[in-house]
């Protein structure tokens, strides 16, 4: 009788458990830039934890540490019952694409990537072209020599996308604009090499350009600490890195990867998720620049009625940014 | 000052910067193979000293006992390394090739324990860090033409590691050629029988060799991370202990010579920073790749062609037991 009684109570809890889990159970993959990377994991991170605080339901985490934890560490999740899994960056494409193919009944939402095709899947694509546009624009009016930097990390169409949108943006406000053009590198190594960011950023300063945006992850440090050390401007990428160094940080591209696990989450919670790409630019508000109290002295109030104007012109449509990932070609 | 000129200075005072790690390297390693021990190690020794160094000088405020900490760390790993390959008679690669491995995950791991920033350590302030330097009697020296400009730009106004690193080659020439521990640390790494027969301990000398290496390779990384940079970043070390030992062998393990594949080593990425997507005469644009895998073909091609072989000391790989 006791036995059957132990057995009974099991039953009730599994049941119970059973039940809560019909509901949401949302999980995150962060990828190798950790979950405090002050960058893109970080922002994603900040999305998860704002959905927390509005609906008291956890978010399941699990940092990768190399590329192959990435599909195990999804499988883990989908076999643990979560059933919808945000996948943080291009790098897990693949493995993210694999593992919605195993587990065709959890929902997958993957961050910049829009070629993959399953039905429980959405992918977020952002128009990082448009928000580059208006930190190319606010370096060129923060130019006192004409001349500025980008500072791109591995060399791919991602990174290209960023860096024309930043020409486009310069070349708006100054025609005669000089726009000085360094990739770290052609492996994954690119994007954690703060030295050789800090020597490319001197030599663009050699130069001349006394504004270097930087588009390159962990290298993007080396970027900004250039500038720091040599009194030049820099701008941030992904997250709001002005605090990083006030005085120098002339503002950063923001990329609301937040706004997109809050959405999934939100959609998944309501019964609203949808599969296919969604596209986030600045009449999104998925794309932007950050203004804060860390760079309030570096902006004039001319720079930012210029900017919201140029801001305003991109989401009316009336100014078209070139999207250089649509034919790999970069207008001059 | 005319435009190609200033480009030359600044070129030139890239090289330096560059090239200081990789002197300290390369010098680590004529210690270590001239004694007969391989070290391929290098590179995961740099990064565990940058990653030691930058924790110490965040957790104590001082650089000084940031730049401790990372000799210690990396006199560690060269006495794991000893261990494995001098007391143990291991393979001196695979126990390179362990301790680069180990260094690449050990920094990443304990990095998100320490900090939680993905393996990253928090940025230092200025005063947590080595700074540059500035001589006395600049303003002077600036008038005087094209030597006053090389005086100002290139040669002061670095780190004090940067000076430390030739001294570190003039250290090295010294102790290997004009000391009798040096004699002996060569005669080790030619004839270890010898050694032995003169009653001299094979496994000492080694391990004292390789400890030296350890110091050096420290140094080296407390570059990367307090001096040169202003904190750790995940495989922050990105090949440049490598590229140390193509250096060496290209120095023909002299450290003079060394001392120079260095600098060119050096000015040719500085070259290559300034040379990406630049059109030249006649060739057109250069790219990126070319400019990246230069230091490796140049040590091929000059290495079979041009300087003659290079003759690594005899007993190099080769485990020393008086059995023989």
């Amino acid at each position: 009788m006791r036995k059957f009684i132990q057995l009974f109570t099991v039953a009730i809890i599994a049941f119970s458990a059973s039940i809560l889990s019909a509901d949401i159970k949302p999980a995150v993959i962060y990828d190798m830039g950790g979950k405090f990377d002050k960058s893109f994991n970080e922002s994603v991170y900040n999305g998860a934890q704002r959905f927390t605080k509005e609906t008291g339901i956890k978010v399941m985490e699990f940092e990768v540490t190399n590329e192959a934890q990435r599909e195990q560490g999804m499988r883990k999740m989908a076999q643990r019952g979560a059933n919808v899994i945000v996948c943080v960056g291009f790098a897990q494409a693949d493995a993210c694409d694999k593992v919605a193919k195993e587990f065709p009944n959890t929902k997958f939402s993957i961050i910049d990537v829009g070629w993959l095709d399953n039905a429980n899947m959405r992918q977020y694509v952002f128009k990082e072209h448009e928000g580059s546009f208006l930190v190319g624009a606010l370096a060129a009016m923060a130019s006192k020599t004409g001349k500025v930097g980008f500072v791109g990390g591995m060399d791919i169409p991602l990174i290209r996308k960023f860096a024309c949108g930043y020409v486009q943006g310069a070349k708006a406000v100054n025609s005669k604009v000089e726009v000085y053009q360094n990739m770290t590198g052609t492996t994954p190594a690119a994007w954690n090499d703060p030295a050789k960011g800090s020597e490319l950023a001197k030599s663009q300063f050699d130069r001349g350009a006394d504004v270097v945006y930087a588009a390159a992850g962990g290298t993007g440090a080396g970027v900004y600490q250039a500038a720091a050390d040599s009194g030049k401007l820099a701008i941030g990428v992904d997250s709001n890195q002005n605090y990083m160094h006030p005085g120098t940080m002339l503002t950063s591209m923001l990329k609301r990867v937040d706004l997109a696990t809050y959405e999934t989450f939100m959609d998944v919670k309501s019964g609203n998720f949808t599969s296919g790409v969604k596209v986030l630019g600045l009449a999104e508000d998925g794309v932007g620049w950050a203004f804060d109290e860390y760079n309030k002295p570096l902006i004039t109030d001319v720079m930012k009625s210029t900017i919201n104007g140029l801001s305003d012109k991109v989401k009316s449509g009336s100014i078209k940014v070139h999207d250089y990932m649509s034919d790999n070609n970069c207008p001059s | 000052m005319p435009e190609s000129f200033q480009l030359i200075i600044s070129l030139l005072d890239s090289t330096i910067r560059i090239a200081t790690p990789l002197i300290f390297c390369a010098m680590a390693g004529i210690f270590s193979e001239r004694s007969g021990i391989i070290d391929i190690g290098l590179e995961g020794k740099m990064l565990l000293s940058a990653f030691v160094a930058a924790t110490a000088t965040f957790l104590t405020g001082s650089p000084i006992l940031g730049l401790f900490a990372a000799i210690l760390a990396s006199c560690g790993a060269s006495f794991i390394h000893g261990f494995a390959c001098i007391t143990n008679r291991g393979d001196q690669v695979i126990s390179g090739l362990a301790i680069n491995i180990l260094a690449s995950g050990l920094t990443i791991t304990l990095g998100i324990a320490l900090f939680s920033r993905g393996g990253q350590t928090p940025p230092l302030a200025s005063e947590q860090r080595f700074m540059p330097i500035e001589f006395p009697f600049l303003d002077e020296m600036s008038y005087v033409p094209v030597l006053g400009d090389l005086f100002v730009e290139v040669i002061s106004g670095h780190n004090i590691l940067v000076y430390l690193s030739v001294l570190a080659v003039f250290f090295t020439y010294y102790v290997i050629f004009k000391t009798r521990f040096g004699l002996r640390l060569r005669a080790v790494g030619e004839k270890p029988e010898a050694v032995d027969t003169a009653g001299i301990s094979v496994i000492k000398l080694r391990y004292q060799s390789i400890l030296i290496a350890g110091m050096l390779c420290g140094l080296a990384g407390a570059y990367l991370s307090i001096a040169h940079g202003a904190g750790f970043g995940r495989e922050m070390s990105a090949g440049k202990g490598y590229i140390a030992l193509a250096a060496m062998i290209f120095g023909k393990w002299n450290p003079i010579p060394t001392l120079f594949a260095c600098l060119l080593f050096g000015f040719l990425e500085a070259l290559g920073v300034r040379l990406e997507g630049v059109e030249l005469m006649w060739i057109g644009e250069v790219p990126v790749q070319v400019m990246q895998a230069l230091p490796y073909v140049l040590t091929v091609v000059l290495l079979a062609g041009f300087i003659g072989k290079a003759r690594a000391p005899g007993a190099i790989g080769v485990p020393y037991s008086k059995e023989g």
